[in-house]
């Protein structure tokens, strides 16, 4: 078993070191020159499932209700609670028909044309890796299909579906998310609906029967190969444009249908989607202030108009190599516990099994990250944040080209304009981004002015506001630094060159960042020597048997490198701090996020700080999961949402481990 | 017996497959309903199926080399006591190559182009079960090896010889042991010696009128004791019963001495059945000499039927719904489409126009009437036994549930042909073994709801393995469900592919066949239905039936055979 779990990593790690990737092409381009009614109404005959029995929605709803494993749990439930089971088979028609898509080819088409139009009208390209798309082909005929697109926008599934439509391919159903989001619009419900969207509860813990035909619906789908399945692993939209910690539930669904060898195999596809400009960028730093989102509703889509007038720049749409989940199960799993037990039967997931889901939804992700494309504006804009309040043109664009060459060490995967030059490339940057920051007088500066000077809270908001849009930016290179870059910081914090240190420090700061990278779990040690390797690949560090140091011309790249950090640990300080000291000992979540955010908005307003990423609510939701992972923070729940309990003990001490007051405690079993 | 026997392949040496001059198939002797016939498209099937030639041949040595064969290794001391016994022995070396293998792929493939590293050392033919009891003595005393042989139809690498063995290896051939002791018509039992062979057996029960029902494939050359050693299971076990619910009386010869019960009853309770760590103990703890056996008088009536099916998934269906209803015939088995088009190949030669014309319309109803597809259809065989009002009784409502399922009645003779290729097909891996085809069949049993997923995963897992072990043409990968049960089914693969350009075949082919197996048991299926573990096996004996499960056996075979006489390493 272990070497096997070591095979599953190492082809991990071979994925990272061989870095060839495929070429792009302007899907849109074609969209320019032909008309739109007539690819509308294209003749559309997909690549499909080879085993694909044909089925309608509505039929494959009745399938779900008659299904072993529906029919199990109504029974089980009218046992239970003394009701006739046809009451309950009521109750799951209704939880079918409030979920189920119903695809029909006029809604495709519909929305082929629109979106035709959209497209053109918002974004400059969209770029596609064709090669991507011909591997997806294949797959797609060959097993059952699970699409795993990273979610940075409500673009994303609509762009994908439409990709999909215009290389033929059979059209996903989408699992999209209950609730705030498009339920409330009747029309446009429907609509996507009919596109294939189908929709999920947010929460669902104790319901066992919308459990199981969420699951049954989902796996019907899976089995048969009705359509490629489409779900996002980071469960919503990332509002930092930092891929968010993987959600198990529905993957583990998918995964399923072959633990129990319903299906030979299912292939999971891994896609990254960048864009140049996200389009609710403003709307994502309102939300991350705690300024409330206005509801997605149709009429406020219909104001989203205005929008149309502006540009966004480019998609980039990385399809990865299709993941064979055979291939990563094999010799993983035991396969004796789904030969006892009827296949029908709900099974609570072994720890076996549960691990396995995390792994798979990490490497996924990981292979998301390795595959995004990084605009030259998000290497300025690291630089920028670097020197605020202002950077000097000719030194930004200097600063940028470093960065795009260190980037590249690190096996990032840059678009850099062939024929511009670089000056060109940033100034180009700038002008897509010129809601975030401008030109004035050689120098770069935030756009972080309202109209007039206000009230001092209203100065330190601006800014903040500018800051976060500007950090959703810089956000995107991170999980591609985070291993170089937080030795970097060890090696600061530690001022210390053992690297027995190093790694202790490393270890901890993985920990205490778990929530807010992407880490595959359990491989500290491979993290830190990945992250060294790196390092001395630049020539910032020098390592022997014992000890850690950067070299002399390293110094530059090591503060670099642990200063794009900073606003993290700072942040994660003032977060800590306030949990130490400043809160009650037990709270819950909606009392702790406006608590912390007070907290630190005062420190700012008083300049006691500088760091307004601390203001993000995504960070203060992270370092809270963080204190719960490490234990100095218990989380309970009730019927009413979680609740906190903090030890302020345990923090001050984690606190102090961060502040580098003392040593962190050796991690156990490290081999160096 | 030996010399009716081809020492290279299967079954008899004037029956075999052979492309005549005219570059036909053929199947040569008289022996079986095919004898004689030609087979006018079964070229043309192993070309299309295995992208096959006739030209491209590899051919079989012709004789054995005594030469090659490993000297024959036997303290004078053992001969001496031997001879004083008079039980007739040998150190030939034809008769110890002959004892030295089973029938895997792998075993016959050594017998054509190589030579065993280890063989018997001394075959010996005891002609009763006092002679057992004096041979295993002699065992104990001079410490040798001991590996009792039967009919030699194994497939589970259950015969060869330990590699490592230093000892004189001693083959116990029972087949003189072959005589029925008593009929006990009022019990309806039969004392049997346990080499008697299966077709012998049947043929002189029915001299009284008797028979026992247990017809595995191998019965023309497989052996009572075989049966019992290895629990084996018989096409007909739906009225009789498999190996366990014939047998009532075991005598078997162990070094610790002998194991019997005493009685002969039809059941008892007293502790766990000793039958059953004898019955499939391999030759691990001994020597079957005798067996009781349960009887029936000989069927009045036997009719065979078939039903073609739109598809496969409907087939099973049917299947399992004949299960629930405990309505199975004699025999009930359902082919696959690719077993369908193979038994279609070997259809003979008609013999006037007006069968030709007959089959013509028949396909035309199915195919174009019915709108089944020749590609996508599947065929159950059926055999019914007994009173001839009741058989009739029987197939009406076999045939109503059919025809729920979309079944369409065949007629009795492709049923018929469907039995007959059973015993035939065994034939044809050595024509294939002639053309660079080679292949092999395998077993699982599975619950019901898992057939359909586990015989479409493994069929595909077979197709994939080939790919990536560099094989150049997809390979034959097909399966039929083979008996129905309450709770399951028995599932029968046929495997085989063209291996021209890879330099180690049978290394290939155990890889695929291994992956097969896991695929099999990642199914849910079992470990074996009836063909038993041998050593071909074992890595799985431990996931199959637990460490526990294990020490059990273990500690069974500690207690009876302390000094391993019993050597074949055979299970555990």
């Amino acid at each position: 078993e272990t070497a096997s779990h070591s095979l599953f990593l190492c082809s991990q790690q071979k994925e990272l070191t061989s870095k060839k990737r495929d070429e792009f092409e302007d899907i849109l381009e074609e969209r320019r020159l032909s008309s739109d009614l007539r690819y509308a109404m294209k003749c559309y005959t997909p690549v499909i499932y080879k085993g694909l029995s044909p089925c309608k929605p509505n039929a494959l709803k009745s399938a779900v209700l008659q299904s072993e494993q529906v029919q199990y749990v109504i029974k089980q439930l009218a046992k239970e609670m003394g009701e006739s089971p046809d009451i309950i088979q009521e109750e799951a028609t209704e939880i079918l028909d409030e979920m189920g898509h119903s695809m029909q080819l006029g809604a495709v088409r519909f929305f082929a044309f629109t979106l035709s139009k959209i497209f053109k009208q918002l974004f400059q390209r969209v770029c596609v890796n064709e090669e991507g798309m011909q591997r997806l082909q294949h797959a797609i005929q060959e097993h059952p299909v699970v699409l795993l697109p990273s979610h940075r926008s409500y673009v994303d599934f609509l762009m994908l579906s439409y990709l999909l439509y215009t290389y033929d391919l059979a059209l996903p159903v989408i699992a999209a998310g209950i609730g705030k989001d498009f339920l409330g619009m009747k029309i446009v419900g429907e609509l996507l609906r009919r596109a294939g969207a189908f929709f999920m509860r947010r929460s669902f813990g104790g319901n066992r029967l919308y459990w199981a035909v969420f699951a049954e619906y989902v796996k019907t789908m899976l089995r048969s190969g009705y359509a490629p399945i489409e779900f996002f692993l980071e469960g919503t939209r990332s509002r930092t444009a930092k891929t968010l910690t993987p959600k198990f539930g529905l993957l583990s669904i998918v995964m399923e249908p072959f633990f129990k060898r319903e299906v030979f195999d299912t292939y999971l596809v891994p896609i990254s989607i960048s864009y140049e400009r996200i389009l609710e960028e403003t709307l994502y730093a309102y939300e991350l202030l705690g300024v409330p989102k206005p509801k997605e509703s149709t009429s406020g889509l219909l104001k989203a108009r205005r929008i149309l007038s502006d540009n966004f720049g480019t998609i980039h749409i990385y399809v990865g190599q299709p993941v064979s989940l055979r291939a990563l199960a094999s010799g993983r799993i035991n396969r004796c516990p789904f030969n006892l037990v009827p296949r029908h039967l709900p099974q609570k997931p072994s720890e076996d099994i549960q691990e396995f889901v995390s792994d798979v939804a990490y490497k996924m992700e990981l292979l998301q990250i390795e595959n995004m494309v990084l605009s030259p504006w998000v290497l300025a804009a690291a630089v920028l944040l670097q020197n605020l309040p202002a950077v000097d043109f000719e030194l930004l664009i200097e600063k940028t080209l470093w960065l795009k060459g260190l980037t590249r060490t690190f096996g990032g995967f840059i678009e850099w304009p062939d024929n511009l030059c670089a000056k060109k490339v940033v100034v180009s940057g700038l002008s897509l981004h010129s809601n975030i920051a401008r030109l004035v007088d050689g120098h770069v500066v935030l756009n972080d002015k309202g109209v007039e000077d206000g009230a001092v809270g209203e100065i330190v908001f601006r800014r903040a506001l500018a800051i976060l849009m500007c950090a959703t930016y810089r956000n995107q290179l991170l999980n591609v630094f985070v291993r170089p870059s937080l030795v970097a910081v060890a090696l600061q914090m530690t001022r210390s060159f053992r690297k027995e240190e190093v790694y202790s420090c490393f270890s901890f700061l993985r920990d205490v960042f778990s929530d807010e990278f992407i880490f595959f779990p359990g491989i500290s040690l491979k993290d830190f020597e990945e992250g060294c390797f790196l390092l001395t690949k630049c020539d910032a560090i020098q390592t022997s048997q014992q000890e850690i140091y950067p070299t002399d011309k390293g110094s530059a790249t090591v503060s670099f490198l642990s200063a794009m950090f900073r606003p993290f640990v700072e942040g994660y300080q003032l977060i800590f701090r306030y949990l130490s000291k400043e809160t009650k000992e037990a709270f819950t979540e909606k009392q702790f996020i406006p608590g912390v955010r007070n907290f630190v908005f005062q420190l700012l307003e008083k300049g006691n700080t500088q760091c307004y990423e601390a203001l993000s609510s995504d960070m203060q939701k992270n370092a809270l999961a963080a204190l719960v992972q490490l234990g100095a923070v218990k989380k309970k729940k009730l019927s009413n949402g979680f609740t906190y309990n903090v030890n302020q003990e345990d923090v001050s001490k984690i606190l102090d481990m961060f502040d580098a007051r003392i040593p962190v405690q050796k991690p156990v079993a490290a081999r160096l | 017996r030996q010399e009716l026997l081809k020492w290279n392949g299967w079954g008899y040496n004037d029956s075999k497959f052979i492309f005549n001059k005219k570059g036909q198939a053929e199947f040569t002797g008289k022996r079986y309903r095919l004898g004689g016939m030609v087979l006018p498209t079964f070229k043309e099937w192993i070309e299309k199926t295995f992208g096959a030639s006739l030209e491209h041949k590899t051919t079989s040595r012709a004789s054995l080399n005594v030469n090659d064969v490993p000297p024959s290794i036997v303290k004078e001391e053992f001969l001496q006591d031997l001879r004083a016994t008079k039980i007739s022995y040998s150190q030939d070396a034809e008769d110890r190559v002959f004892r030295a293998h089973g029938h895997c792929l792998h075993e016959i493939f050594v017998l054509r182009e190589g030579m065993f590293k280890r063989i018997p050392d001394i075959v010996v033919w005891p002609v009763c079960h006092e002679d057992v009891v004096k041979i295993v003595e002699l065992a104990c005393k001079h410490n040798l090896c001991i590996i009792p042989f039967g009919g030699g139809t194994s497939v589970s690498s259950a015969l060869e010889c330990p590699e490592e063995e230093k000892r004189t290896i001693v083959s116990l051939d029972t087949s003189q042991m072959n005589r029925i002791l008593w009929i006990d018509e009022r019990n309806l039992t039969a004392c049997v010696e346990a080499g008697i062979v299966g077709q012998d057996l049947e043929k002189q029960l029915a001299e009284s009128g008797f028979c026992t029902g247990h017809e595995p494939d191998s019965m023309e050359f497989s052996s009572l004791g075989g049966w019992v050693a290895t629990r084996a299971s018989g096409m007909k076990k739906n009225i009789y019963g498999n190996i366990e619910d014939l047998v009532i009386h075991i005598k078997m010869v162990t070094p610790r001495g002998i194991v019997e019960k005493n009685c002969q009853v039809p059941r008892m309770s007293t502790g766990p059945d000793i039958h059953h760590f004898i019955m499939g103990s391999e030759g691990t703890l001994g020597v079957v000499t005798e067996v009781t056996i349960k009887i029936r008088p000989v069927p009045e009536y036997q009719k065979y039927g078939s039903v073609v099916f739109p598809n496969f998934e409907r087939g099973v269906a049917c299947l399992r719904e004949v299960a629930k209803q405990r309505c199975a015939p004699a025999s009930i088995r359902l082919v696959d489409n690719a077993q369908f088009q193979f038994g279609h190949a070997l259809k003979p030669q008609v013999a006037s126009i007006f069968t030709s014309f007959l089959d013509g319309l028949k396909k035309f109803y199915i195919t174009k009437f019915k709108g089944f597809d020749p590609n996508v259809l599947c065929v159950a065989t059926l055999l019914f036994e007994g009173d001839r009002e009741k058989v009739l009784q029987h197939e009406k409502q076999v045939y109503d549930i059919a025809t729920k399922f979309g079944g369409l009645a065949a007629g009795e003779d492709n049923g018929q042909r469907g039995y007959m290729l059973t015993f035939v097909i065994a034939y044809l891996r050595d024509l294939g073994l002639d053309y660079y085809v080679i292949g092999e069949s395998f077993e699982t049993s599975v619950p019901w709801d898992r057939v359909l997923d586990l015989c479409r995963n493994v069929k595909e897992r077979i197709v994939r393995e080939c790919k990536e072990k560099g094989v150049q043409f997809a390979p034959l990968s097909t399966c039929r469900v083979t008996q129905t049960y309450d709770a399951g089914a028995c599932v029968y693969f046929y495997f085989a592919f063209n291996y021209r350009g890879i330099s180690d075949p049978i290394h290939v082919y155990e890889q695929i066949e291994r992956a097969a197996r896991e695929e099999i048991l990642a199914n849910g299926g079992s470990l074996s239905h009836h063909h038993g573990v041998g050593k071909l096996r074992k890595r799985w004996m431990k996931e199959s039936i637990s460490d526990v499960g294990l020490g059990m056996l273990r500690s069974v075979k500690e207690y009876v055979d302390p000094n391993n006489i019993f050597g074949n390493k055979n299970l555990l």
